[in-house]
């Protein structure tokens, strides 16, 4: 590849810079595995970490490169509609998580979210829940390697091979060594790289365009007739803004189904808090997750609309390739060669590679926990512990392996991104259901529990397989002829979350509950949650859910 | 309600790990010291690769920043030495 048809060009400084953040999260890793002698230790990182940890670790699990990129060129595509999935989709169901779900998380001490199932329900919806996150889990994680390693080559020009080997090489030695204690250690490091590196676009870019004010006229200016500087006022219609989505779509589909799916249930993220040390900081890691998730939009949304007003003219992918212009998917590596000369521009790359790996190690860490405790253990009822963290550094590098696999598979066939991203949203859903039943309503029964899980997932499919196959169904299923992609997610989310909710109660209310002797400390009403009346107010974790709630709702009507 | 871990499998981490916050001084304290002496030399020697708003020197306050946080949480979160 010629150096002109990369974006950025290296220095020796920034090589440097990015040589010793691998150097780094390896030493991390060696370091840390004289404390991951046990299976706690390994699979749950001795249930130790303090609140800012877990919380920073939470969060940084889901900052992802590809979160980074993506929503920057979605900024760039869709405007300020793009920070509804950082502000609704996100904050008050984190904040339900810390509030309402992890005393029953914490205080039943499950390892996992299947493995809360099978204390609520049995095994049968453990099974369902394990092999299909499990199985999903790597192939998404090798779909993250595969673009990771496109990014780099489209960047910095690097062969694809030496990205997806070197990173993930380096991700399975880590996680292997020190198990979820690096991947928590490794991933609050990758966050205030993330940030050092990131945070400097937007300084420098608000300064070129003149400040807020003078960047949003020039957004006007340059797309007149859009609207893409205001959150709510454009979406009372699906024709009436870029994203083609109704406001029902985003509160009840995104703001309820998929976000409260994905950060309440979706083991990937919810692993970190459930490593927390006590308690108050299983409830305060979401709440400081929270604070922290309201500002990425700063280093993501933020860019994309600045270059919005300084850089009109990015065009879509099919169109950049003919033309040979740049692409709105390339709008923050853009940005970051606009402004950072040598050395920040190695911080910058340190950052995206930071962001892919925190991603990475969440995904495979995750993965060995679902595969050894919750699948594997109940095959070898008879295993020890030492064994159990034996298989579990086996199981890190087995889904290093699948996740390479998966990645090689992708660039053969192209079309199975969208496949396996379309599978992993089928089961997020359906889940939620089953888990908010399971806590919050005692009558709810096993057998509901796992026939809920089962039709929700099964209808989603089926919904996904029908606008499939007949396109015209996208007005039944998404409400409007001219709902786009996310649009169509949302509705079927919401639809399969409904699904699911009415299986269990009809099932629930047809076959016999457990005793309420053996739904405590996983039920509500079943289950003393201890009073933190001793606690001065400003220690409580409900003041400080309360404060993130008031600057959640203040943001929105700033941006109204 | 609460439970912990026996106290001697606490008392081990907390009496001989290294603080993470630790960890992220050591990388602050480097990369401010790289992108601090890169700025300084492209005072005097001006990048290749010309850049919008080259005159701000980003990467001279912007490095000096990173290595102040970086001194700070090294000492703040030196690891200490432990009585056997």
């Amino acid at each position: 590849m010629q150096a002109s048809a990369h974006i950025v060009s290296l220095g020796t400084i920034d090589i440097v810079i990015i040589a010793f953040y691998f150097a780094l999260v390896l030493g991390i890793g060696f370091y840390l595995k004289r404390f991951t002698k046990t299976g706690n230790d390994f699979f749950m990182a001795g249930r130790k970490m303090t609140a800012w940890i877990a919380g920073l670790s939470f969060l940084a699990a889901n900052l992802g490169a590809l979160e980074l990129m993506g929503w920057s060129a979605a900024a760039y595509q869709y405007g300020i509609l793009a920070t509804h999935w950082y502000w609704i989709g996100a904050i008050p169901a984190m904040l339900f998580l810390a509030i309402i779900m992890m005393p029953f998380y914490h205080i039943s001490k499950a390892h996992s979210v299947p493995g809360y199932l099978q204390l609520r329900y049995g095994n049968s919806s453990r099974t369902l829940s394990a092999v299909s996150f499990g199985f999903m889990t790597v192939l998404m994680s090798g779909i993250n390697m595969y673009s990771m390693a496109l990014v780099m080559k489209v960047v910095l020009g690097w062969d694809i091979h030496f990205s997806i080997w070197v990173s993930s090489i380096t991700v399975a030695i880590y996680v292997a060594l020190g198990g979820l204690l690096s991947a928590i250690f490794n991933e609050v490091l990758q966050f205030v790289l993330i940030w050092a590196g990131a945070l400097l676009i937007p300084i420098v870019g608000l300064i070129e365009a003149g400040g807020w004010t003078k960047m949003v006229a020039r957004i006007q200016q340059n797309f007149a007739g859009a609207d893409l500087t205001h959150l709510w006022r454009s979406i009372g219609s699906f024709s009436g803004n870029p994203m083609g989505i109704h406001w029902t779509g985003i509160v009840f589909g995104l703001g309820f189904v998929i976000s409260f799916g994905y950060w309440t249930t979706d083991f990937l993220v919810v692993q970190r808090v459930l490593a927390a040390k006590d308690l108050r900081a299983a409830k305060m890691a979401p709440i400081i997750g929270a604070g922290f998730k309201m500002m990425v939009p700063f280093i993501v949304i933020v860019p994309g609309l600045l270059a919005l007003a300084v850089m009109p003219g990015l065009v879509g992918e099919s169109q950049a390739v003919a033309t040979g212009g740049h692409s709105y998917n390339e709008v923050l590596p853009l940005m970051l060669a606009r402004y950072a000369g040598p050395g920040l521009l190695g911080l910058g790359i340190t950052a995206l590679i930071a962001g892919f790996m925190s991603g990475m190690a969440g995904n495979v860490s995750a993965f060995a926990t679902v595969w050894t405790y919750d699948i594997y253990r109940h095959i070898h009822k008879t295993a020890t512990d030492k064994h159990l963290v034996r298989i579990g550094r086996w199981a890190t590098i087995l889904g290093v392996l699948i996740s390479i696999g998966t990645a090689y598979l992708v660039m053969q066939f192209a079309s199975i991104m969208d496949y396996v991203q379309a599978l992993f949203s089928f089961f997020i859903a359906p889940l939620l259901a089953t888990v908010l039943f399971g806590m919050l309503w005692k009558r709810a029964t096993s057998a509901g529990g796992f026939w809920g899980l089962l039709a929700g997932t099964v209808s989603s499919i089926g919904m996904w397989l029908w606008v499939k196959v007949n396109p015209n169904a996208l007005a039944i299923i998404a409400l409007s002829p001219n709902a786009k992609a996310m649009s169509e997610n949302m509705y079927r989310a919401l639809w399969s979350w409904m699904i699911a909710a009415i299986v269990t109660i009809v099932v629930s209310w047809a076959t016999k509950p457990k005793p309420e002797s053996e739904l405590v400390g996983l039920v509500r009403g079943c289950t003393e949650i201890p009073s933190e009346g001793h606690y001065k107010l400003y220690q409580r974790p409900i003041f400080w859910a309360g404060v993130v709630f008031v600057v959640f709702i203040v943001l929105n009507v700033i941006f109204w | 309600m609460e439970q912990h871990e026996p106290v001697d499998h606490h008392e081990h981490w907390e009496r001989h790990a290294i603080s993470i916050w630790f960890f992220i001084g050591i990388v602050l304290v480097v990369y401010g010291a790289l992108i601090l002496g890169a700025g300084i030399y492209g005072l005097f020697v001006p990048p290749a690769h010309e850049i919008v708003l080259g005159k701000l020197h980003a990467g001279v306050w912007w490095g000096a920043l990173m290595l102040i946080f970086g001194v700070i949480y090294v000492v703040k979160f030196f690891p200490k030495k432990v009585k056997a």
